[in-house]
């Protein structure tokens, strides 16, 4: 039961093959059975998720408008809040701590019917891409356990590959969703900024987080995306744009559509063996009909800096509030005020979080902010600017969505810059806005490779559409770890 | 040295909206600690600000108000500093776009009209209420608590430009404002309340020197009245400072209330690098015209309008002024005229004797049971003779004490003016019998005796007499 995707548990469960009771009872056995290997999760919610599958059969039987996900067991990045289940972004600063709301799309996922198995480990305030910056335990990649699952939302990729979760969502600030999705060999999609309601997402960079769901195949992430957009009158970045029905746009046809292969992101800096799968891929969407060209986009040189400059700037002042006057943690060691915010910050935050802080702090300083901050802002508009032209001649970038497979852990833990490169396909598209999906396209050395598809604002449907197609005429994703 | 005075002021007040500036938190004072919260005003991780539009409104009709362009686009910024009554240690404020510019308010000092300018107005969330034990400042302190009831209630920001030059000045202006304030409704300005908030920018240089001296920024000023002695008291310490040749020192200097003095701050503890940026989780505010217009309709006359009808309908300018100032007096003289009284005569009664009334006995004329119909009344009895002005006097009072209606307290009093003129007449004649010797002195062309005679007859009536009718009678009567 456990290996089959969402829209497939569907099936079973409307036609009462099975109960969602009895699915959701199976992906505990299945967690039981994996995730002491694994650590996937920080949280395991079995009492509450018993009674939503309980709810969830009752809704099945009674035909009282079961959606998609209704009776689907899901899991939940843990920076997405739950109230009154313990919500940490895996640091010690929230070890204990209980939100008093959901998050808006927790909302609506479980006003969807979906079954909530726990909360997945991340790196420290998603700021990471090995998932080792959890302040808890690192978590492992299923296809092998000696290396990362990719980050920030590498618990939620590793439990949806483990095949411990139907379906996870995660959160992409430069590529949380996708990195992760590719090393776990798994489908993983950043919407476009403002297409789902972050309320309830523990920020890190409000300008660039956004969440999406990392699943077993592309319909899978129809499903759940058409459950999770619209707009949020709680989030004033929500966009009033309409929501089709994303599933209606899985179609297998990719006759004329234009996919530019991104030159800057087949060079030197990539692995030969995902440069060949990517270039396979193209072929293989051109053997479909679609139109392949290559495109370049120069200012993706700069890209990297520019995110570390715009992204340490928001979250040293998003993670301003954690200073153990409200709730987290208050270091037990002080004299007075400023003795206790010292404390509580130097005990509660992690290195690689510390590090951002003091970066972002000196970027918005006083003397600093023109020469780093409204420089890296004005990159960002070039950068903006280079996928607009390229829009213009094609209706999709394609790239890898790595430069490489996933690493072995420590690989990249004493070097930030390097741990920092290996999101330089992902984070660019954040720094557009852009909707992007990574799905898994290749293997190397049994670890997947990814394909990163990217379009423009509100492209979505173009996107699944071809992202369908080549998954219905490829077999990666009916390959899954062995555990 | 003769030094010239320059003063610039920041005024905060909080808007009357229904709800808070980026939550549906009810916004109102006097509630039990942390009761008027939810996650986003406590900064709970995750939420996120909205934009409350009610506090645009009324922040857009007061920079219409005053003369300001309304940008097209203007945007919130973060303003970081760590407090403990800044639930995420950063205020949502706007830095370099406010939401309006470049306006200007008219002030009168001692009949010298003056345009002072209007650098912007801007929007911001207020922080919440600290209470210390054990010290009066958090530094210290055994513990402190907070309430976050207060934290993100709009608040207005109005800047001048440094277009003040003196003290006095610098009252009047915040008086003229909080006054304007009042009358578009956007706030009820109290500051003993802390509705109404003014921090003032003051330096000296020498008369005719066009470069400014440095400056001092006054806090902690907590009443209309402080505003002027806080500005003289820090006038005086950098006058004393400049003429021995020494230097004012940029800061932040608190304003002692009792010792009528200000100290300064130790640097350190106020230094600050607020790293403000814009705020990713808003969108710019992009009021649409028809809107700032449909604002703009909303605004309706205001002070110094008001003071001109005024004084279109014969009343004094100075009294205008004084009865526009206290907008339930204007709006009782209004209410008034309407029924048909005269406009001077109701202004010379409400600023006179009403309001020494209020003043005496601390109340406020909303709080007495004297409807402007009730003023109409008396001066109509006046007018037709009925009562004299002496006695209307002591009927006004009664009704201001006791609540009753005028024609009930003439009515029980027998305090009408006598109008029979031939009761009058004997009287008259009476007090010409008992007077011979100043009768005497008016025959011989004493005029000014007169004014006795009508005295006894006053007298003698308990003054129910018409003045005229008794002179004249009187006249009658001398033959
Ligand atoms: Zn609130």
């Amino acid at each position: 039961m456990h290996t089959k995707t969402a829209h497939e548990l569907h099936e079973l469960l409307v036609n009462k093959k099975i109960s969602s009771v009895e699915l959701t009872t199976a992906l505990y056995d299945r967690i039981a059975g994996t995730d002491d290997k694994i650590k996937g999760y920080v949280t395991l919610t079995r009492d509450e998720a018993l009674k939503q599958a309980q709810a969830a059969d009752e809704r099945l039987t009674t035909g009282a408008n079961p959606t998609p996900l209704t009776g689907i067991p899901i899991a939940i990045k843990d920076n997405f809040c739950t109230r009154g289940i313990k919500t940490t972004c895996s640091s010690k600063m929230l070890e204990n701590y209980l939100p008093p709301y959901d998050a808006t799309v927790v909302t609506k996922l479980k006003e969807a019917g979906a079954v909530i198995l726990g909360k997945t480990n991340m790196d420290e305030f998603a700021m990471g891409s090995s998932c080792e910056n959890s302040a808890f335990f690192p978590t492992r990649n299923p296809w092998n356990r000696e290396c990362v699952p990719g980050g920030s939302s590498g618990g939620s990729a590793a439990v949806v590959a483990a095949r411990s979760a139907v379906m996870a969502t995660g959160s992409d600030t430069g590529g949380s969703i996708r990195q992760p999705a590719a090393f776990c060999g798994v489908v993983g999609l950043k919407p476009t900024y403002g297409r789902v309601s972050r309320y309830g997402l523990v920020a890190f960079a409000s300008s660039l987080d956004q969440i999406g769901p990392l699943t077993k195949d592309v319909t899978d992430t129809a499903l759940m995306l058409n459950v999770i957009a619209g707009h949020d009158d709680r989030d004033a970045t929500s966009i009033e744009h309409p929501v089709p029905d994303y599933r209606s746009a899985l179609k297998n046809d990719v006759k004329k559509v234009r996919v530019g292969l991104i030159r800057e992101l087949l060079g030197s800096g990539i692995e030969p063996t995902v440069k060949a799968a990517v270039k396979g891929a193209a072929d293989q969407l051109a053997a479909l009909g679609a139109e392949i060209v290559e495109v370049s986009l120069p200012s993706f040189e700069h890209a990297i800096a520019t995110y570390y400059l715009i992204a340490p700037a928001e979250a040293s002042s998003n993670l301003a509030r954690y200073d153990g006057v409200k709730f987290g943690h208050r270091s037990q060691e002080h004299r007075d005020l400023i003795s206790m915010y010292y404390n509580t910050r130097r005990e509660g935050f992690g290195a690689e979080v510390k590090r951002r802080i003091m970066l972002g702090t000196y970027a918005l300083s006083a003397g600093y902010y023109d020469a780093f901050y409204l420089k890296a802002l004005k990159v960002r508009t070039l950068i903006k600017r280079d996928f607009d032209q390229a829009f213009e001649r094609c209706d999709l970038l394609a790239s890898p969505t790595t430069p490489t497979v996933a690493f072995k852990l420590g690989a990249k833990s004493a070097d930030p810059v390097a741990m920092y490169l290996s999101d330089i396909a992902t984070i660019p598209v954040n720094l557009a806005g852009l909707p992007a999906l990574s799905l898994p396209c290749g293997n190397s050395s049994g670890l997947p490779i990814g394909l990163q598809l990217i379009g423009p604002a509100f492209a979505e449907e173009l996107i699944l559409r071809v992202a369908y197609t080549y998954e219905q005429n490829t077999a990666w994703h009916q390959t899954s770890a062995v555990i | 040295m003769d030094y010239e005075t320059v003063i610039g002021l920041e005024v905060h007040a909080q808007l009357l909206t229904a709800s808070k500036m980026f939550c549906s938190c009810p916004n109102q004072f006097g509630d039990k600690p942390n009761t008027n919260i939810c996650p986003v005003c406590t900064g709970q991780p995750g939420v996120l600000p909205v934009t409350n539009k009610k506090a645009v409104e009324l922040a857009i009709k007061t920079a219409l108000a005053l003369n300001c362009t309304v940008e097209p686009s203007s945007v919130f910024a973060r303003k970081h500093y760590f407090y403990p009554d800044l639930p995420k240690n950063l205020q949502i404020s706007q830095y370099e776009l406010p939401l309006a510019t470049k306006g200007h308010l008219e002030i009168e000092v001692d009949g010298v009209k003056r345009k002072i300018g209007i650098t912007r107005v801007h929007l911001e969330e207020d922080a919440g209420k600290l209470v210390h034990q054990g010290a009066a400042r958090i530094m210290g302190a055994d513990s402190s608590l907070v309430d976050y009831n207060r934290t993100g209630t709009p608040l207005m920001e109005i800047v001048s430009e440094p277009d003040l030059r003196s003290p006095r000045e610098a009252a009047v202006y915040t008086e003229t404002l909080a006054n304007l304030l009042r009358y578009l409704a956007v706030t009820d300005a109290k500051m003993e309340e802390g509705s109404l908030r003014c921090d003032a920018n003051i330096s000296l240089r020498p008369k005719g020197e066009a470069k400014f001296g440095t400056k001092t920024e006054v806090k902690n000023i907590n009443s209309f009245r402080a505003i002027e002695k806080a500005l003289l008291a820090e006038e005086k310490r950098h006058e004393e400072v400049l003429s021995e040749g020494g230097k004012i020192t940029q800061e932040t200097r608190f304003f002692d209330d009792v010792t009528e003095t200000t100290t300064g701050m130790r640097g350190k503890e106020y230094a600050h690098d607020y790293r403000y940026f814009p705020e990713p989780d808003l969108v710019p505010v992009e009021p649409p015209r028809t809107w700032v217009a449909e604002i703009k309709a909303t605004i309706g006359e205001l002070p110094w309008q008001r003071k001109a009808r005024f004084v279109g309908l014969s009343v004094a300018g100075e009294a205008a002024q004084l009865l526009v100032n206290d907008k339930p007096l204007a709006d009782f003289l209004d209410a008034a005229v309407k029924l048909g009284a005269k406009a001077p005569t109701v202004a010379n009664w409400l600023i006179g004797d009403i309001t020494a009334y209020c003043k005496e006995n601390k109340k406020e004329l909303a709080g007495l049971n004297f409807p402007p119909a009730e003023l109409a009344e008396l001066l109509t009895l006046i007018e037709k003779g009925t009562l004299s002005n002496k006695i209307a006097k002591e009927v006004l009072f009664t009704a201001l004490q006791t609540g009753k209606p005028v024609k009930e307290i003439v009515a029980a009093s027998g305090m009408t003016q006598i109008s029979d003129e031939g009761e009058l007449l004997k009287i008259a004649q009476e007090v010409v019998k008992s007077n011979p010797k100043q009768v005497e002195q008016y025959k011989g062309g004493k005029e000014a005796v007169m004014m006795f005679l009508v005295g006894q007859m006053m007298k003698a009536t308990k003054g129910r007499a018409n003045p005229e009718a008794a002179t004249r009678l009187l006249k009658q009567a001398l033959g």
